[in-house]
């Protein structure tokens, strides 16, 4: 073990940050597929229907092999390209709607002092990258030369510009908490018990910026950018086989990486919401596995991202898709003014000192 | 817009309901039948794939009147006819397209004899071309297979004819 | 050595791209190309440990300015052989900013060679030393005043803007959404009791 340790610790820095990348990368395209199968497990149950449940691995858990059958599906098809494409384009899209859902993941908190690139301008950091992604479908949407793709691509752009806006102000409620755009820092400043994360005080900021989250994943019910009842398949409709998983991939990477944002942010990241009621030297911390369960960790992260997953899901079970004018008016008409008045609010409880500010 | 529509709609309460709904919806028995296992229930009067029926000694019902190839709305049925060996009239060729046929059951209703009827079978596949034909040997060997089953359908449906 | 060939790659990227925003014939390829160049000079500046302004500028720029062009660029179906008749009445124009810019290029760089260092070397930073909030600090105490006016400024930029497109015409159909949404069951929907119908 100590050899191992030792190990370890000589090789270079690049090597470590390398492979904790590869890592992460692995376990998101993991969680990615998982997900999907999950996706059609609650939506499934919450229409009172089973889900898949036939493709079993070793025939264990009926229905956990789905997403690996489509995978391999999806892989062994043709990526048709069109013939009035612009090819370059065409190819690059997926990968550029790809790449910032991952990059992202260098600067969120993973665990307690941990994360693979502690960036002081870490915020802003995720915030440009997040609107990059939207070049992926632009750009998908233009070079397939297809009425259907470009209308999904511009209905996409012009949301994403909004929503965007709704969401850096909802953020800016919560650098006034914490007075840092290390993410880190975020995460550390929420420390105490569970109404001591932002999301008490903050409260309509965390729902504008889940709401935003939502509209900026393209997700139901803001998913325009697809609507497959109008526009058939949106920016997509072109794509075939791994290109359209590539996209698939990007879209899944984005709900996961908007619900670690927002667990993040609002919600502690990986702060344990015991830690304020129960002492730091109580007698059940000592306990070996529940003491490690019960205090901050890595745990705590994945079970809130679990959650805001599973609101993902649940919105999209629950609402009919909005209507592109509604969208636009919800984006600059109601969440825009909402965040900037709670952000006024926010000024008068920095002067008067109430809340994370009283001390 | 009145305050107290303002209130709610900020608070989203009309948002949450449906919300709450799907959360109960979630916990329900669900309803799918898991379907080679189970199976839903099927009527006798179900219309499936076509028989052609024989009498109990054997002879085959059918006596090539073509009523059921004049009824047919599709015109799936071919029929020829011609006098068979001990001079009564059969059919030499009875052909049954199943792409064209749209499962009316309005032959089984013409028919005089009850020689052609549908079956409850309605799990059949055809994997080559042609295989979409069902000609007079393969109807009787439908009728023949299933003999107890179309039987016991016509009985519990006698009462209501 | 690294950050050396690092900052000729990004540079000959950055070039490279710029060349290809002028010389591309297609608008949108064009559009492309600044968001390529904006993304390397970020990247040089990252070279130079000005991370806030490379993250602003992918920010501000790549993330919205540039979608809200390509979005125009590409909804537009630009005649090019139009646009580009009588571009050459302004070459005159185009080669003076050329020349001006080629001699400010070559001032600073030549100065250097004569072994006059007018532009001192930033000296090395520690490393706990924050871009971010440094700028902050500065923008917010010593040019507070600037920074409140050029935001104000950019406040009006924006009213003006609306104001120029919000003009209620007559006989103008717009959905009122508000009104949608408001609207309840019972204003649309009017369910009467009746007696069921008997046969005479």
């Amino acid at each position: 073990m100590d050899a191992l340790l030792s190990f370890w610790n000589s090789l270079p820095d690049f090597v470590h940050s390398t492979l904790f990348i590869l890592a992460l990368t692995i376990v998101l395209i993991v969680s990615v597929a998982l997900l999907t199968l999950w996706e059609r497990k609650l939506i499934g149950w919450m229409q009172v229907r089973r889900g898949p449940n036939r493709v079993a691995i070793f025939g264990l858990l009926p229905g956990i092999g789905q997403p690996f059958a489509d995978v391999i599906k999806l892989l062994i098809k043709e990526v048709v390209i069109p013939a009035k494409a612009n090819k370059v384009l065409f190819r690059i899209a997926p990968a550029i709607a790809l790449i910032p859902a991952f990059a992202t993941w260098a600067v969120i908190p993973i665990a307690p002092g941990f994360a693979i690139a502690q960036v002081d301008a870490g915020l802003l950091y995720v915030l440009s990258l997040t609107s990059v992604g939207v070049y992926g479908v632009i750009l998908a949407g233009w070079a397939s030369n297809s009425k259907y793709a470009f209308l999904g691509a511009m209905r996409s752009a012009a949301q994403i510009v909004a929503y965007e806006i709704a969401m850096g102000f909802a953020l800016v409620g919560v650098l006034m908490v914490s007075g840092s755009l290390n993410l880190g820092t975020i995460v550390e400043q929420q420390r105490g018990a569970l109404f001591a994360w932002n999301w008490f005080w903050l409260f309509p900021l965390f729902v504008v910026y889940f709401i935003s989250g939502v509209a900026e994943t393209n997700r139901a019910p803001f998913d325009v950018a697809e609507g497959e009842s109008e526009i058939v398949a949106g920016f997509h409709v072109e794509y075939s086989g791994i290109a359209f998983a590539l996209f698939f991939l990007a879209e899944y990477a984005n709900m996961i990486l908007v619900a670690a944002l927002t667990s993040v942010f609002f919600l502690g990241g990986w702060l344990s919401p015991l830690e304020g009621y129960l002492a730091a030297d109580n007698a059940l911390f000592q306990v070996p596995l529940l003491g490690l369960f019960l205090n901050s960790g890595l745990h705590w992260l994945l079970a809130k991202t679990f959650f805001f997953l599973c609101v993902f899901l649940w919105l999209r079970a629950t609402f009919p898709r909005y209507r592109y004018d509604q969208i636009m008016r919800l984006g600059w008409k109601v969440l825009i003014p909402v965040t900037i008045v709670w952000i006024a609010v926010e000024g008068l409880m920095v002067y008067f000192k109430i809340g994370p500010w009283s001390v | 817009m009145s305050r107290a529509s303002i209130i709610k709609t900020f608070l989203l309460s009309e948002l949450l309901k449906g919300m709450w709904l799907t959360l109960r919806t979630l916990f329900r028995p669900k309803i799918t039948i898991n379907y080679p296992e189970e199976k839903t229930p099927q009527s006798a009067r179900f219309r499936g794939l076509h028989a052609l029926r024989r009498y109990p000694n054997g002879e085959e019902r059918c006596i090539a009147c073509k009523l059921c190839e004049a009824v047919c709305p599709a015109l799936a049925i071919t029929i020829e006819s011609d006098a068979s060996d001990d001079g009564t009239r059969r059919t030499t060729r009875y052909d049954i397209d199943l792409f064209k046929c749209i499962y009316c059951g309005f032959c089984e209703e013409a028919c005089p004899v009850d020689a052609i009827v549908e079956t409850r079978i309605h799990e059949y596949h055809m994997e080559h071309r042609g295989e979409n034909i069902m000609t007079k040997d393969k109807l009787l060997a439908v009728g023949e297979r299933y003999e107890a089953m179309i039987n016991a359908d016509k009985a519990a449906d006698a009462r209501y004819r | 050595m690294l950050v050396q060939f690092l900052f000729y790659a990004f540079s000959a990227v950055l070039i490279a791209s710029a060349f290809g925003v002028i010389t591309s014939r297609n608008p949108v390829h064009s559009a492309l190309c600044l968001v390529l160049s904006f993304f390397t000079s970020a990247a040089l500046w990252l070279l130079i440990e000005a991370e806030f302004l490379a993250i602003v500028l992918v920010l501000v720029y790549v993330g919205a300015v540039m979608v809200l062009f390509l979005f125009v660029v590409m909804m537009l179906d630009i005649n090019v052989e139009e646009v580009r008749k009588g571009v050459t009445r302004y070459a005159w124009l185009g080669w003076l900013t050329v020349v001006a810019v080629l001699c400010e290029i070559l001032g600073v760089v030549m100065v250097r060679r004569l072994g006059v260092d007018v532009t001192q070397a930033p000296k090395p930073l520690a490393a706990d030393y924050s871009n971010t909030g440094e700028l902050g600090q500065v923008l917010y105490t010593k040019y507070v005043y600037p920074f409140e006016l050029a935001a104000v400024l950019l406040l009006v930029a924006i009213v003006a803007a609306i104001v120029l497109t919000m003009r209620k015409r007559k006989g103008l159909k717009v959905q009122d959404i508000a009104a949608q949404v408001a609207t309840r069951a019972e204003d649309r929907v009017r369910i009467i009791k009746m007696k069921a119908e008997t046969r005479e």
